[in-house]
């Protein structure tokens, strides 16, 4: 990026990321100290939360950026349950180092699986992965020392391994969630930025062009999926660790640990790293107030996701960005002090993460000459034809 | 001749189900401009697209610098340093102008086109370089798409239909860059519906028919009948591939 002989600098960062830099460390340690300001119930509630935020940024990661809308990621989240119940129970591993084996078991498992799934595409590739989550719900409901299809209970001895005292436990589930949230968005965060995110997103655009630049899509796209299957896991773990109880259905349910999830990430903004955090926050704030409706509550979340997709398919995010043009993570490339033409240094900071977006603005073009000599069929990219 | 940068042996492919190249022989030698000329559905584009590794070929059907890269993928083809600028430009919708030229990098193949010298050679993306790309013009969508393969320093680039559906006089400033590309010893093959632009720019050409070579010879000295009796495969009347080319 250092060509330039010009006297401009191109950056990543903005105020707004260094305001969300600082403001988030700050709300980090409110919440590390949350065991001493929250109530049982709410420490609970937010557990809960940060797990779903987890779950969210991890589909985001794949859907949004690398365009492997999978709707089968309860597969690994019942899986990782599973095996943790598996792991303390019959081979007496605490749950907190069985954590980290449910990662590489999640990772190890996962591979045979993207061999299977990744040879479909699109909506095949959607269903395909759900087959898959449905073989392994059917799976571990034959399973008879883990209860088959009515489930088990986490036994006693095992939640009382894991810290003395109810209080004890209760904090260091809390602490375990807010861990795994840390390190799941830390490490989507560092992934995009990395070579491989820009990669990401070109692949996500363009397969073919993006090929024929020399990016090995087929292992681009294993990586960002085994990954993701590895810490979903963990997330699946630590989810029945807190539920102490574990059945085929709850573990494998394609609501709970999909649907969900997808409707966080539609409504926050697909394709962005802020987007789950407001769809989690929106999502729970629906659910905490409307879930004693029953039935209407989930219409309520119907009519939420169908308004939002059609009034702003970019998600909450995306209208807050496009109204403030700001950034928490900064992703994308920004110039300051453009020596260059005034009016192009105003509009100089996209945002890199949105999704199919070549709808964006067209009526800001033809400011040049060469645009309105053009045939206007050409302003956006065409099928590839032969 | 000295020994081609560039070989095809016997190439066949495949689109869809239906054959579109039957054993094409080709050749192009260090730092030679070759047109590919023919009709619609002769297989042009899934000639380029079998070089770049986008079709499926077999080893031993393409040889590159004494290279066998016949049965490899578009990934590793490109690292070998052979850059496609695809029909229809194909850019990343949701990067700038310059991320559309930093993903050409990737390959990081070493060489005098970087971001500057890019910009040099087409000025006006320096411009918009942070505007959304398919905000740009067809023409400067173009010129993203060149700048996005040179980024690679390839050592042959081949152009798929660089001027289809843009206006005449963006195809003359597109076709005015040319020179200043191959000049640096990179070899290019141009596959042009448009074919005195094509003869103009080119040393050599092949003119293709069924997916088969059905003329090739010296762009300088080429006689237009022949060339419509090869595009078309049958003999015309003389008013009317007056008209077509």
């Amino acid at each position: 990026m250092n060509d330039f002989k010009t006297n401009y600098v191109v950056t990543r960062s903005s105020r707004a990321s260094t305001v969300a830099m600082v403001s988030g460390i700050a709300v980090l340690a409110v919440l590390i100290a949350a065991p001493w300001w929250a109530g049982r119930a709410d420490l609970r509630l937010m557990a809960e939360l940060f797990l779903y935020l987890s779950l969210a940024s991890l589909w985001n990661l794949m859907a949004g950026y690398a365009g492997l809308v999978s709707v089968g990621q309860q597969a690994y989240v019942g899986f990782g349950g599973y095996l943790l119940f598996a792991l303390t129970m019959f081979a007496g591993i605490h749950p907190v180092a069985a954590l980290g084996i449910v990662a590489v078991l999640g990772a190890i498992v996962s591979i045979p699986v993207a061999a299977l799934v990744f040879r479909l595409r699109g909506a095949y590739f959607a269903i395909g992965t759900w087959v898959v989550a449905e073989v392994f719900r059917l799976s571990f409901a034959q399973v008879s020392v883990l209860g088959g299809g009515s489930g088990t209970s986490l036994p006693t001895k095992v939640v009382k391994s894991m810290a003395s005292g109810r209080q004890a436990r209760e904090w260091l589930s809390y602490w375990l969630a807010l861990a795994l949230v840390i390190i799941v968005i830390a490490c989507v965060f560092l992934f995009l930025r990395s070579r491989k995110g820009l990669a990401l997103s070109a692949i996500r655009d363009n397969e073919l062009a993006a090929g024929s630049l020399g990016i090995n899509i087929w292992w681009t796209k294993f990586t960002v999926y085994v990954v993701t299957a590895s810490l979903t896991t963990v997330v699946g773990a630590l989810i029945f660790l807190q539920k102490l109880r574990i059945s085929p259905d709850a573990a494998f349910s394609v609501n709970d640990w999909t649907a969900f999830v997808i409707f966080i990430v539609v409504i926050g903004g697909i394709g962005s790293l802020e987007g789950p955090i407001i769809g989690t926050l929106v999502f729970f704030a629906l659910r905490e107030t409307l879930a004693d409706l029953g039935t209407a509550y989930l219409i309520a979340l119907g009519l939420v996701a169908i308004v939002v997709m059609l009034k702003a398919p970019q998600g909450l995010w995306g209208i807050i960005r496009s109204r403030w043009d700001i950034q928490f993570f900064p992703l994308g490339y920004r110039v300051k002090g453009s020596s260059l033409n005034p009016s192009t240094t105003g509009r100089s900071k996209m945002g890199r993460s949105t999704l199919g977006s070549t709808d964006m603005g067209s009526t800001e073009m033809g400011a040049s000459e060469m645009g309105r000599l053009e045939d206007s069929s050409n302003k956006k990219p065409t099928e590839n034809s032969d | 001749m000295p020994e081609p940068i560039l070989r095809t042996n016997n190439l066949t492919a495949w689109y869809g189900d239906f054959q579109a190249l039957f054993g094409l022989d080709l050749e192009l030698s260090d730092g030679e401009v070759i047109a590919i000329i023919g009709a619609n559905g002769a297989g042009k584009s899934t000639l380029l697209r079998s070089i770049a590794g986008l079709n499926q070929s077999n080893s031993n059907q393409i040889w590159f610098r004494g290279n066998d890269i016949g049965a490899l993928r578009a990934d590793q083809i490109a690292q070998q340093g052979i850059a496609l600028v695809p029909e229809g430009r194909q850019l990343f919708a949701s990067l700038s102008v310059e991320e559309n030229l930093i993903i050409g990098a990737r390959s990081g193949r070493p060489g005098k086109w970087q971001l500057s010298s890019v910009y040099k050679l087409f000025p006006v993306l320096e411009e918009r370089r942070h505007v959304p790309a398919t905000e740009l013009s067809g023409g400067q969508q173009q010129m993203v798409a060149i700048g996005r393969a040179l980024m690679s320093n390839p050592e042959l680039i081949l152009f798929d239909e660089i001027s289809l559906g843009l206006a005449p006089i963006i195809i003359k400033s597109i076709y005015e860059a040319l020179p200043g590309i191959v000049d640096q010893g990179i070899s290019a093959i141009i596959v042009e519906q448009d074919i005195s632009k094509a003869l103009s720019v080119s040393s050599r050409f092949y003119c293709l028919q069924e997916g088969k070579v059905a003329l090739q010879g010296e762009s300088r000295t080429a006689e237009r009948e022949d060339i419509s009796r090869a595009y078309f495969g049958v003999v015309q009347d003389e008013a009317c591939h007056e008209g077509q080319i």
